[in-house]
């Protein structure tokens, strides 16, 4: 049975779900090839099996290394970008630290350690000074909400007034460290309202609105400093909770901010989402761990009592023991039983060397940034030696639901989730930002990202590191850093900054083989030693990468087509347009039906060869064709192309991206 | 749908658009700005904000208190045993676990021993050199600091190898890294200390970094002593 040429009015207006009825009735009677209302598509099966994995000839030699230094003049490398706009910080922040971005409608902000920069950018190619708010305070981390901005204050010189004058005393009434909240109604002239001091400060935070909650929206502070005094800020307690149950370690702060009365805003829970997070409690071996050990000593092994416990001592071990044993009494070959005499009566002195000393039993005691998915009601939290997976769909109290920890991970930073919410992508800022750890002898696994996929909503499972492959100098501060997501339609391409690495762009849909496929970066700051530059973040935001250049300013920068993207694919990401993005704060996107989004779909059946090219060239021209009509003969055309991708679906290499080619169609139909 | 949207913001702006300087909350003696914007059609001048740069940057360096020198020098010390003990893992150590780490070690130290000295030497202070092989001479080669091993610790370290050799450098690196924990918090319980940017992400940094690495060791003690391979 094949549809009638022009659907229904009712199916017209079911949409998608109608369509996918008629597709699987169309099944039925299609084979891989079908025509039906003026559109006549071959076999959509492709010639090979399975889909091509994306491929991309990079430019070699990398043209990222070797470029010149410079402040204002250095040399630049951009593949598959370009830069729209350079724009030098504002004189009052020249030499002072560019950090974190923040974006509402046309407006950008910028942390900087003396204030915060708004930047107005209708047009990009020339964003305009705003406002240059001098507020001295590390990091300045920034986040909007409504009519409110949020900054982050940390460092020991932060100071109320918002004087540069710094904080002279230890202990001082004079100082900020915590959440400076503004009013920006007036944005010409922001207004600080108020601020929530907190025990350790506020190296970042986080901006969480409940899609429960109109009323408010919740703040959740990372502060990674030393705790404060309790006579500077009463209630903190920097001893171990072990010693003192209301230690400012090993939590972070939640502060509510009633919207319509930002100076209530207060912490409301300080949550221990790190309890438990050791090894597990010492407890005595089982009888049946007791048992293998006496088989082992039967069977010759050496084993130890440590702490009263038997162990065998592990094999790889044993060897290099025995042969200092043979070296000892100047022999040579392998080990004899003289000489395993010698280790056995060594072992109550070996075990006491093993079991001496302090251990450290502690958790992290803070995380360092944490990025809230309301929509999936995730939270990524990058927590020193951890990366935490909190259930936030309770914003007050997250809890968590998994821990990784991975042995070449220095510290965890920050996290960005796919927009499915079933991948999460960690960063290891290494180095803390400021050293040069993109150098030739440091390890790609070292001061990268990790990828993981998220297992039944709650389980994380390693998937693969990916770092920019081109070797910075030692001059050039360089890490995994800040990024978002750049929503290409059916694929996880992100934008990442790498300090004076400059900014990558790859794609990690496939989460065990992520691929650059476009970069931009520039020569150090200083050719003779390190000064500290390069790009702190950058994200994308409603057709544009912005990046916050530590050093210098702000540049705004466009993608470009490649074999690895489409300029569909490329504009139906343009076509996400947000009227607001705190990158910590995760939105979900959703595409708007375009052409454009339809086209971007094909685009990646071809590239990914899950389609025939003769299906694939038919799919364009019959889209070329309904967008040169109007009206009905175009809704027909688009909703008879649907319907036909939709039974093809299952013919293809790859029926999910069939299907969300149909529901685009189906959508562009329904417009 | 794209064009009306920018339509739309574009009249918007035309009404709201104002450059300029925001004011300070009351009370705050922010400092006099003058402010030059692409706005007016001019290029921002480059070699003018580069002076600027400069001027900032060798002001920034004359404001330091001694306490921030004493913690440089000192640390400087501090690291270089940490790279001395590190360096001999490569042939002594008798996991591969504990060579990595002790490779990390070397390289986050000794890229912190570079920045410490040039801080020092941007403020004309002395620094203390370090060798490749961790050992300190000039100024700071005889300072102790707390956490770190005595000669006669050190030599046991360095004639010990295979398991013993990773017990004791785990048990010895983790009292080292509290060490320097303890010197970033004597740091910031100094009035005045600290105050500069630069010192402060250092020490901090110091603190966040040692203090994840204490409770990694403290895992990896934990599972040696637990006979587990990892």
């Amino acid at each position: 049975m094949r549809p009638t040429s022009r659907p229904s009015p009712s199916a017209r207006r079911l949409g998608t779900g109608a369509l996918a009825l008629a597709g699987a009735l169309a099944v039925a009677g299609c084979a891989a090839s079908s025509s039906m209302g003026g559109v006549d598509l071959p076999s959509v099966a492709p010639s090979t099996d399975g889909p091509a994995p994306l491929r991309i000839d990079a430019p070699s030699p990398d043209p990222r290394e070797g470029l010149g230094a410079g402040l204002f003049d250095a040399e630049e490398a951009a593949w598959n970008v370009r830069v729209v706009s350079r724009t030098p910080p504002e004189e009052p922040f020249v030499g002072q630290t560019n950090s974190d971005l923040a974006f509402k409608d046309h407006y950008v902000f910028q942390g900087n350690y003396d204030g915060v920069q708004i930047w107005d950018i209708t047009d990009p190619t020339t964003p305009r000074s705003v406002v240059t708010y001098v507020c001295p305070a590390s990091q300045s981390d920034v986040s909007v909400y409504g009519d409110l901005l949020f900054v982050s204050g940390e460092g020991l010189s932060g100071r109320l007034d918002c004087g540069a004058e710094g904080v002279d005393q230890q202990i001082s009434d004079e100082r900020l460290r915590g959440i400076r909240i503004f009013d920006i109604s007036d944005i010409d002239s922001p207004e600080y309202v108020a601020n929530v001091q907190t025990c350790r400060g506020s190296h970042t935070h986080t901006v969480l609105k409940d899609p429960n909650d109109d009323e408010n929206v919740y703040i959740y502070v990372s502060g990674s400093a030393p705790v404060r005094p309790s006579e500077e800020l009463p209630g903190c307690v920097g001893a171990l909770p072990s010693d003192d149950p209301n230690s400012a370690l090993f939590r972070i702060e939640v502060i509510r901010v009633p919207l319509a009365n930002p100076e209530a805003a207060e912490i409301v829970s300080s949550p221990r989402i790190f309890d438990d997070l050791v090894a597990p409690p010492e407890h005595g071996p089982a009888p049946a761990d007791l048992e293998a050990v006496e088989r082992a000593r039967e069977e010759g092994a050496f084993v130890l009592e440590i702490g009263g416990d038997p162990t065998v001592l592990p094999d790889r071990y044993v060897e290099p023991l025995l042969q200092q044993f043979v070296e000892r009494r100047g022999g040579t070959g392998a080990p004899t039983a003289q000489d395993s005499a010698a280790l056995r009566s060594y072992l109550p002195q070996l075990a006491e060397q093993m079991g001496g000393g302090p251990t450290a039993d502690m958790g992290p005691t803070q995380c360092h940034d944490i990025t809230v998915y309301p929509d999936v009601g995730l939270a990524g939290g990058a927590c020193e030696g951890y990366g935490l997976l909190l259930d936030i769909s309770d914003p007050v109290n997250p809890r968590r639901l998994d821990a990784v920890s991975d042995s070449n991970f220095s510290y965890w930073h920050s996290a960005t989730f796919d927009n499915a919410g079933t991948k999460v992508l960690f960063s290891d800022e290494w180095g803390g930002g400021g050293g040069p750890k993109c150098r030739e002898s440091d390890p790609m696994e070292w001061g990268a990202d990790a990828i993981f996929t998220i297992e039944d909503g709650d389980r994380m499972e390693f998937q693969s590191y990916f770092k920019i492959p081109a070797a910075q100098t030692p001059q050039e501060n360089c890490v995994a850093h800040n990024g978002s997501l750049i929503p290409i339609p059916g694929r996880d391409i992100m934008v990442q900054s790498w300090y004076q690495g400059g900014l990558s762009i790859f794609d990690w849909t496939d989460p065990a083989n992520p691929v650059e496929i476009a970069f931009h970066d520039r020569g150090p700051v200083n050719a003779e030693q390190m000064e500290s530059g390069g790009a702190w973040s950058a994200y994308w935001y409603d057709g544009y990468i912005y990046s916050s250049e530590i050093a210098r300013g702000l540049d705004v920068i466009e993608l470009l087509p490649s074999e690895a993207l489409s300029e569909n694919e490329i504009e139906a990401a343009r076509s996400v347009q947000l009227d607001l993005l705190n990158s910590q704060g995760q939105p979900r996107f959703e595409w708007p039906h375009t052409f454009a989004l339809a086209r971007a779909y094909v685009d990646q059946l071809e590239r990914s060869r899950t389609a025939s090219q003769a299906w694939v060239d038919g799919v364009r021209s019959t889209l070329d064709e309904a967008e040169a009509m109007s009206g009905g003969a175009r809704r027909d055309l688009v909703q008879t192309l649907a319907m036909q991708v939709e039974a093809q679906a299952d013919a293809a290499g790859d029926p999910a991206k069939m299907r969300l080619l149909a529901d685009a169609l189906a959508g562009l139909a329904a417009m | 749908m794209h064009l009306l949207r920018t339509l739309l913001i574009l009249g918007l702006v035309t009404s709201a658009a104002c450059a300029g300087t925001g004011p300070s909350p009351s009370g705050a003696p922010a400092e006099p700005v003058e402010t030059t914007s692409p706005a007016d059609g001019q290029e921002p001048d480059l070699g003018r904000l580069e002076a600027l740069y400069q001027a900032r940057a060798d002001s920034a360096r004359a404001q330091y208190h001694p306490a921030d020198v004493d913690f440089m020098t000192g640390m400087i010390a501090h690291h270089a045993q940490a790279i001395l003990m590190s360096l001999w893992a490569p042939d002594r150590a008798g996991s591969d676990a504990i060579r990595t780490l002790a490779a990390r070690i070397t390289n986050a130290q000794k890229d912190e021993i570079a920045l410490m000295q040039r801080w020092l030497r941007q403020r004309d202070q002395p620094a203390p050199e370090v060798s490749p092989e961790g050992r300190v001479s000039g100024h700071g080669a005889h300072m102790h600091m707390t956490g770190m091993l005595t000669d006669e610790q050190l030599a046991r370290l360095e004639a010990s190898t295979g398991v013993t050799f990773d017990s004791l450098y785990l048990a010895s690196m983790i009292p080292h890294h509290e060490g320097a924990v303890t010197m970033v918090h004597d740091l910031f319980a100094t009035d005045g200390a600290a105050q500069g940017d630069l010192v402060f992400k250092l020490a901090s940094d110091i603190q966040v970094d040692q203090s994840s690495e204490i409770a990694r060791m403290g895992r990896m003690l934990d599972a040696m002593r637990a006979g587990s391979p990892r």
